[in-house]
C-alpha cells in the first residue's frame, strides 16, 4: 500500500474485455506525483482503453485504480473524475467547434460546474486575466475571438492543451498530442509539455518515437493489454521483447 | 383439412352448436367471409341430397311410413322402431313431429304429413303440400307409443351419422340430464367409434348418474370423476350445482373434479394467451423486420417504413381487384401473386427514396428522421388521392379461413399462416444476409465502408439495394397484414412506433434480437390484456420499454465495446 | 443576479424581435377594438385569434429550439408537454363552467355526470383556482420532463434513441388520455368553456386580452430563452450538442444539464399549451398524437434551429401556410408539409433565419453568430449504430 499511498495514479491488475476480446489483461502502472510518463505500444495494446478506465468512461472487470493513493476511480463518473483533477486530451482533437477560442477556455476554466452556477455566471477579473495568460501560453491570443472550427489542426491541438490547463488538473492524460503536426510544432509541443510538467503530473500516450525521445522521460511499453517493459527510452528501445513487438515476429 | 369446411358449415348454419365449441364460434364466424360461407352451404346441401337419394334408406323409410298410415298402435310402434334404426336423416323430424302431436296421415294416399308453422309438408320429402287430402287425421299415440317415441328420439339423435350432431345431442342430454336417455346412451356408447363423440356420450351419462338421487353412491362418485373428461366451464358449473343434501363422498368427488377441470382450463387459457401472443408477435415481427435492416443494419431512421407496409397492402388490394374482375378462379392464389409484386413495388419505392433523398443525409440521423417523416406524409396523401381515404376490402383466400381445435385451443388458419409466414420471411432474410453475395457485400459495407469501397464493392449501390430489401420486406409484411388489419392510408402509422420499439428493444443491428423482441412484446402484451385491458396493457408495455431502454440503451442483444460507442 | 441574466438575454437580435412582437401585441388588439368594421387596417377577431394561436405555437417552437437547437436533444414528444399544459388550463376552464353545464351539476363537469361519477377525482381538486391551475401548467409538464429526462439522460440515451422514446412517451399519453377512466374527458376532451377569470371567453374583449397575454408570454419566453443561451449555461449546452463526451471530460455533468434544460423547455411548452386552449376552446387527446410533435420540429427546422427567432418565424410561417393551403388546396397540404420535411434538411439545413444570418455573417465577420449549430455530423456523436 505504500506505493499506492505515494502515487498520484495507481493501477493494479486492471482487466477488461469487450464481448470476449480482452482489451486489458492485468495492467499495472504507478505514476508518482510530478512525474511525466510516456506510454507507447502498437495498435490494440490497450492505451486508449487504459485512458478510458482512468477517466471513468469504461469500468474495469477487475483490478484497482486509485487516484492520489486513496480515491477509487472505478466508482466515479467522468465529470467527478475531471473535477477531482484529472484532465484528458483526446487522440482526435476535440474542441467545441462552434464556440470561440476564448469561450472554449471559459468553459474549461476551473469553476463551479453546476447548472445553477453556470446559468448566473459572470466572469471575474481574475478569471479574465487567467484566460489571457492561457491564450499566451498556447500562442492563440490573436485568434481569441475566432470560432474554434476555423483553427488549423495544430492550433486545435494546442487549444485542447490550453483547455486542459484551464481545468487546473493535478494529472494530465494526453493521447497522441503530436499526431498530424509538423516537426517544428512537435518540438514546441514537447517543450510545452515539459513546461506543464513543472507543476503537474503528465501521462503521454504517443506513437512518435522522436517525440518521446525529445521528452526524455521514463517510458512504459504496453503490449496486448499489459506492461511489456518500463524504463528510460534507450533501455526500453534495446529490450529484445520490445523490438520483437515493434518489428514483427 | 378436407373435413373442416363441412363441420364449419354445420356449426354456422344449423345452430346446433355444442357448448364446448360455443365460445370459439364467434371467432370462426368472423373468419368465415361471405363467399366461403356460400360455398360451404352449397356443399352441405349436396351432401344432404346424396344422403336422401340412397335407395336402402329410402326402402326402410317407406315401410315405416306405410305402417304409420294404418292407424293401429302396434303398427305405429313398429314404424317408430323402424325409423329409429333407419339411419335416415328424415327419421328424426318425423318422430319429433309425432312427439309434438304434429304428425298427420292420409290412409287413402298412403302418405304422412308434418304440420309446420308455414303449412303442411310431406314427411318423407319435406315438400310443401298445397291442398291437404280429405281424409287427413293425426297419428294417434298412447303411453306405450310415447315411451317408444322418447327412446327413439334419444337414440335417433345419438345415432345421427354426423359426429357433430351426435355431440350436440349428447350435450343436450348433458344439460337436460333426462334419465330416459340412459338406455339409448348405453347403446350409443357401445356402438361409438369416434373417441371425441364417445367422451361426450360418457360425460352425458355421467351427468345423469351424478344427479340421479337413487343411484348407488359409488356410481355417482365415479360419475363425478368421469365428468372431468368433459373439461369445460359448464362441466364445472354442473359439478358445483349439486344439491346440498347429496351424499358427502359425491359432493367431495364433484368438488375435486371441478377443481381439476378449472386448473386444466387455466392452463389452456394460458396456452391460448401464449398463442395470441405469438400471433401478435409475428405481426410485430413482420412489421419490424424490414426496419431491422434499414434501421438496425444501415442506421437509417426510416419513418416512412409503415408506409412501405401500407403500399404492400394496397398492392394486395389491387391484385385482388384484378383477379375478381378478370380471373375469378385465381382468387385463392391472390396472396401468392401479390407477394412478389408487393416486394418489388415497395422495394422500388424504397430504392427511389434512397437514391433521391436519403443518400444526401447519411451521417445526419435526425435530419433523415424528419425527411422520411415528410416522405411518409406524402405517400399517405398519394394513396389517399388514388384509392380514397376509406378502408379497402381485402378478402381472404379459402385456405386462410376457418380454424381447427387443439385441445381447448382454437387456432384459426389465418393466424397460423401469418406466424408461419413471419418465420419464413425471417429465415429467408437471415439466409440472404448470410449466404448470398449481396448479403456479404451488405455486411462489408455496413461494417467498414471505406474498406469495402477500396475492395471494389459499389457501396452506393449496396446502400440502395439494402434499403430496397428492407422496404421490400415491409411490402411483403403489408400483404400479410392486409389479412388482419384495415387497408387504409393510415395502416402504416399504426405500426411505426411498435416497429421501432421492437427493433430497439431487441437490440439494434441484431436480427435475432428483433425476433425475440417481437415475440416477447407480443406475448407480454397478450398476457397483460386480460388483466389490465387492451389500452392499459399497451401503455404498460410502452412504459416498460421506455424504462428498459434507459437500463440498456442498446437493447436486449446489444453489442458492447469501443467500436459501438465511437 | 437575475437582472444581469435578463440583461444578457437582450442581445441585439432578441431585442429587435421582442420589439416587433410588442408592437404587434399593441397594434393588433388596438386595430381590432377601435377601427370600425370594414376598415382596411382593422384586423378581424377571427384573424386575431388565428395569430394568437400561432403565437402559442411559436412559444412551443422556442421551447423546442432550446433543447434541439442548443442541446441537440431532438424531442419528438414536446407536443405532450404542450397538451399537458393545455389540459391544466382546460381543467380550470371546465371548473369555471359550474352549474351552467348541460347537466347543471355545480361541481362535476358534464362528462363526469354522463359517466355516472359521484365525486370529483382528486386530480381535479384545486383547479377552480386560477393560480393553482397556472402552477400546474408549469409543474405537470415540468415534472414529467424532469422524471423522464432524469432517467433517460442519466443512462445516456442519446440521438435517435431518445427521439424514439420521447415519441413513445407521447404515444402512451395519447392512449392514456383516450381512456374515459383517466377522468379527463376521454376522446372528447374538454370543451364548452364559458368564462376565464370571470370574463366571457367568447367575447371580443377577452380574446384581445388573450392575444395580448400570448404575445407577452412569447416575449417573456424568448427573453428567458435568450438569457439562457447567452449565459455560460447556454455555452455548456452548445458544448454538449457539439461534443458531448468532451464536455463530460471537462467536468460538466451532462445529464444534469440536459435534465435542467429539458425541464425548463417542457414548462415553456406547457405555458404555450395553456395559452392555446382558451383561444381554440377545446383540448382533446389528439394533441398528444406523435404527428403533432414532429410537426413542431419542422417549424423549428424551417425557421432555423439554434436561433430562437427562427423558431418563431418557422412556427408562424408554416402554420400560416397550413391555414392557407387547407383553405385553398386541402388535398395538397400534406404534400406541401412532406416537401417541407424533405427540403428543409436537404436544401436549407440552417433554416430561414440561419441562412440569412449566415449571409450577413459572410459580409461582416465570422464571429457574430457563435450560436449557430455546427454541421449536423457533429451534432450526433455516436448515434448511428453499426454492426460489428
Amino acid at each position: 500500500m505504500d506505493i499506492a499511498a505515494n502515487s498520484i495514479l495507481y493501477l493494479d491488475g486492471v482487466a477488461v474485455s469487450f464481448d470476449g476480446y480482452k482489451a486489458l489483461r492485468g495492467l499495472s502502472l504507478v505514476i508518482e506525483p510530478g512525474e511525466m510518463r510516456a506510454i507507447i505500444g502498437p495498435n490494440g495494446a490497450g492505451k486508449t482503453t487504459m485512458m478510458d478506465i482512468i477517466t471513468g468512461k469504461t469500468r474495469p472487470d477487475e483490478g484497482e485504480v486509485l487516484f492520489e493513493g486513496s480515491t477509487d476511480l472505478t466508482k466515479l463518473d467522468e465529470a467527478t473524475i475531471a473535477e477531482m483533477g484529472i484532465g484528458r486530451k483526446f487522440q482526435k482533437p476535440t474542441v467545441f467547434e462552434s464556440h470561440t477560442v476564448r469561450d472554449n477556455l471559459v468553459l474549461s476554466l476551473k469553476d463551479n460546474r453546476s447548472p445553477f452556477a453556470t446559468l448566473f455566471h459572470s466572469s471575474t477579473e481574475e478569471q479574465d486575466a487567467r484566460i489571457d495568460e492561457l491564450l499566451t501560453t498556447i500562442k492563440l491570443t490573436h485568434r481569441a475571438y475566432d470560432l474554434a472550427r476555423n483553427l488549423s489542426h495544430g492550433q486545435k491541438q494546442w487549444l485542447e492543451i490550453g483547455m486542459l490547463l484551464a481545468q487546473e488538473p493535478k494529472l494530465l492524460l494526453v493521447d497522441e498530442p503530436v499526431a498530424g503536426m509538423t516537426d517544428a510544432e512537435t518540438m514546441e509541443t514537447a517543450a510545452l509539455l515539459r513546461e506543464i510538467n513543472k507543476t503537474k503530473s503528465v501521462v503521454v500516450v504517443e506513437h512518435d518515437m522522436a517525440f518521446v525521445r525529445e521528452l526524455g522521460v521514463k517510458v512504459t511499453v504496453l503490449h496486448e493489454g499489459a506492461v511489456l517493459a518500463e524504463g528510460p527510452i534507450d533501455y526500453v528501445a534495446n529490450d529484445p521483447k520490445v523490438i520483437e513487438v515493434y518489428l514483427g515476429r | 383439412m378436407g373435413g373442416e369446411p363441412n363441420s364449419d358449415m354445420y356449426m354456422s348454419n344449423e345452430e346446433t352448436v355444442s357448448p364446448r365449441r360455443h365460445w370459439n364460434e364467434t371467432v370462426m364466424l368472423q373468419s368465415l367471409k361471405t363467399p366461403t360461407r356460400l360455398a360451404a352451404l352449397l356443399i352441405g346441401a349436396l351432401v344432404l341430397f346424396l344422403a336422401m337419394a340412397l335407395p336402402s334408406v329410402a326402402q326402410s323409410i317407406d315401410d315405416a311410413i306405410a305402417k304409420l298410415t294404418t292407424d293401429g298402435y302396434s303398427d305405429t310402434a313398429a314404424a317408430i322402431n323402424a325409423l329409429a334404426t333407419s339411419g335416415s336423416p328424415r327419421a328424426l323430424p318425423i318422430v319429433q313431429a309425432l312427439n309434438d302431436g304434429k304428425l298427420q296421415f292420409s290412409a287413402s294416399d298412403k302418405k304422412v304429413f308434418i304440420v309446420t308453422a308455414t303449412g303442411l309438408v310431406e314427411a318423407v320429402t319435406g315438400a310443401p303440400v298445397a291442398t291437404p287430402p280429405a281424409d287427413i287425421s293425426d297419428v294417434r299415440a298412447n303411453n306405450r307409443i310415447r315411451g317408444l317415441v322418447n327412446a327413439a328420439l334419444g337414440a335417433l339423435s345419438l345415432a345421427n351419422p354426423d359426429p357433430q350432431k351426435r355431440i350436440a345431442s349428447a350435450d343436450a342430454v348433458f344439460k337436460s340430464r333426462d334419465e330416459g336417455a340412459l338406455a339409448a346412451l348405453d347403446t350409443a356408447i357401445a356402438n361409438e367409434t369416434n373417441s371425441t363423440v364417445a367422451i361426450a356420450f360418457k360425460a352425458a351419462k355421467a351427468a345423469i348418474i351424478l344427479f340421479k338421487a337413487d343411484a348407488p353412491v359409488n356410481d355417482r362418485v365415479a360419475a363425478a370423476q368421469a365428468i372431468q373428461l368433459r373439461g369445460t366451464q359448464d362441466a364445472v358449473a354442473l359439478l358445483r350445482s349439486l344439491p346440498a343434501d347429496t351424499p358427502k363422498p359425491v359432493l367431495e368427488a364433484a368438488n375435486a373434479s371441478a377443481k381439476a377441470i378449472e386448473y386444466n382450463l387455466a392452463l389452456w387459457s394460458m396456452a391460448q394467451n401464449a398463442w395470441y401472443g405469438l400471433s401478435l408477435g409475428s405481426v410485430l415481427l413482420l412489421a419490424a423486420i424490414g426496419l431491422a435492416i434499414t434501421f438496425g443494419v444501415m442506421g437509417i431512421i426510416n419513418m416512412a417504413h409503415g408506409e412501405m407496409v401500407m403500399i404492400g397492402a394496397y398492392v394486395t388490394f389491387v391484385v385482388q381487384e384484378i383477379i375478381r374482375t378478370r380471373f375469378p378462379g385465381l382468387f385463392d392464389w391472390s396472396l401468392t401473386i401479390a407477394l412478389p409484386l408487393a416486394f418489388m413495388t415497395s422495394g422500388l419505392v424504397g430504392i427511389a427514396i434512397e437514391r433521391t433523398i436519403i443518400r444526401w443525409l447519411y451521417g445526419r440521423p435526425l435530419d433523415t428522421l424528419l425527411a422520411t417523416w415528410g416522405i411518409s406524409l406524402a405517400l399517405q396523401q398519394t394513396v389517399r388521392s388514388i384509392f380514397g381515404a376509406n378502408n379497402r376490402e381485402v378478402g381472404s383466400p379459402s385456405w386462410m379461413s376457418g380454424s381447427f381445435q387443439v385441445g381447448q385451443l382454437s387456432i384459426t388458419w389465418g393466424r397460423m399462416w401469418i406466424i408461419v409466414f413471419a418465420l419464413i420471411v425471417f429465415a429467408g432474410l437471415i439466409a440472404i444476409l448470410r449466404r448470398t453475395p449481396l448479403g456479404l457485400q451488405m455486411r462489408a459495407v455496413t461494417q467498414n465502408r471505406s474498406m469495402a469501397s477500396a475492395m471494389g464493392i459499389p457501396t452506393a449501390w449496396i446502400d440502395a439495394l439494402t434499403f430496397g430489401l428492407g422496404c421490400g420486406i415491409a411490402g411483403i409484411a403489408g400483404v400479410a397484414l392486409s389479412q388482419i388489419d384495415n387497408v387504409s392510408p393510415n395502416l402504416g402509422q399504426g405500426y411505426i412506433i411498435d416497429s421501432f420499439m421492437v427493433v430497439v428493444f431487441g437490440g439494434v443491428g441484431n436480427l435475432w434480437g428483433t425476433l425475440v423482441g417481437a415475440m416477447t412484446l407480443g406475448i407480454v402484451n397478450k398476457f397483460l390484456e386480460p388483466v389490465a385491458g387492451a389500452v392499459l396493457g399497451k401503455i404498460f408495455v410502452l412504459v416498460a420499454i421506455i424504462l428498459f431502454i434507459q437500463k440498456r440503451p442498446r437493447g436486449l442483444f446489444a453489442l458492447k465495446g469501443r467500436a459501438v460507442e465511437s | 443576479m437575475i437582472i444581469s441574466f435578463l440583461i444578457k438575454g437582450l442581445d441585439r437580435r432578441t431585442a429587435i424581435c421582442m420589439l416587433v412582437l410588442l408592437l404587434i401585441c399593441a397594434a393588433v388588439p388596438l386595430s381590432n377594438a377601435y377601427l370600425p368594421v370594414g376598415h382596411p387596417f382593422r384586423i378581424p377577431t377571427d384573424e386575431m385569434l388565428q395569430f394568437g394561436k400561432y403565437g402559442s405555437y411559436a412559444l412551443l417552437a422556442v421551447s423546442l429550439d432550446l433543447v434541439w437547437g442548443y442541446c441537440g436533444i431532438l424531442s419528438l414528444g414536446h407536443g405532450a408537454f404542450f397538451a399537458l399544459g393545455g389540459y391544466a388550463m382546460g381543467m380550470y376552464l371546465m371548473r369555471q363552467i359550474g352549474a351552467r353545464g348541460v347537466y347543471a351539476n355545480p361541481i362535476l363537469p358534464d362528462f363526469m355526470v354522463f359517466l355516472n361519477w359521484k365525486a370529483l377525482p382528486v386530480t381535479w381538486y384545486g383547479f377552480n383556482w386560477f393560480g393553482y391551475a397556472m402552477v400546474m401548467v408549469l409543474l405537470v409538464p415540468g415534472l414529467l420532463a424532469f422524471v423522464f429526462g432524469w432517467f433517460a439522460f442519466r443512462s445516456r440515451v442519446t440521438g435517435v434513441y431518445l427521439s424514439i422514446i420521447t415519441q413513445a412517451m407521447t404515444y402512451a399519453l395519447l392512449l392514456a388520455f383516450f381512456r374515459n377512466d383517466m377522468g379527463f374527458g376521454g376522446n372528447n376532451g374538454l370543451t364548452d368553456f364559458k368564462d376565464i377569470l370571470g370574463y366571457n371567453i367568447q367575447a371580443d374583449s377577452t380574446r384581445r386580452g388573450l392575444f395580448v397575454a400570448t404575445m407577452l408570454m412569447l416575449c417573456l419566453g424568448l427573453w428567458v430563452a435568450s438569457g439562457i443561451v447567452n449565459s455560460k449555461l447556454g455555452k455548456v449546452l452548445i458544448a454538449i450538442r457539439d461534443a458531448e463526451s468532451r464536455t463530460r471530460f471537462i467536468g460538466y455533468r451532462v445529464a444534469e444539464y440536459k435534465t435542467v434544460i429539458f425541464t425548463i423547455s417542457a414548462c415553456m411548452a406547457g405555458v404555450a399549451g395553456a395559452l392555446y386552449v382558451p383561444q381554440v376552446l377545446i383540448i382533446n387527446p389528439s394533441e398528444f398524437s406523435p404527428g403533432n410533435s414532429i410537426e413542431a420540429v419542422i417549424w423549428v427546422a424551417v425557421g432555423g434551429r439554434g436561433t430562437l427567432i427562427g423558431a418563431i418565424v418557422g412556427a408562424v410561417a408554416v402554420n400560416w401556410g397550413k391555414t392557407w393551403f387547407t383553405g385553398q388546396f386541402p388535398e395538397f397540404w400534406l404534400f406541401a408539409l412532406g416537401a417541407l420535411f424533405v427540403a428543409g434538411p436537404l436544401l436549407l439545413p440552417k433554416g430561414i433565419v440561419g441562412s440569412i444570418s449566415d449571409m450577413l455573417a459572410k459580409k461582416k465577420s465570422s464571429q457574430m453568430y457563435a450560436s449557430l449549430p455546427a454541421t449536423s455530423e457533429a451534432v450526433e456523436d455516436g448515434a448511428s449504430p453499426t454492426v460489428e
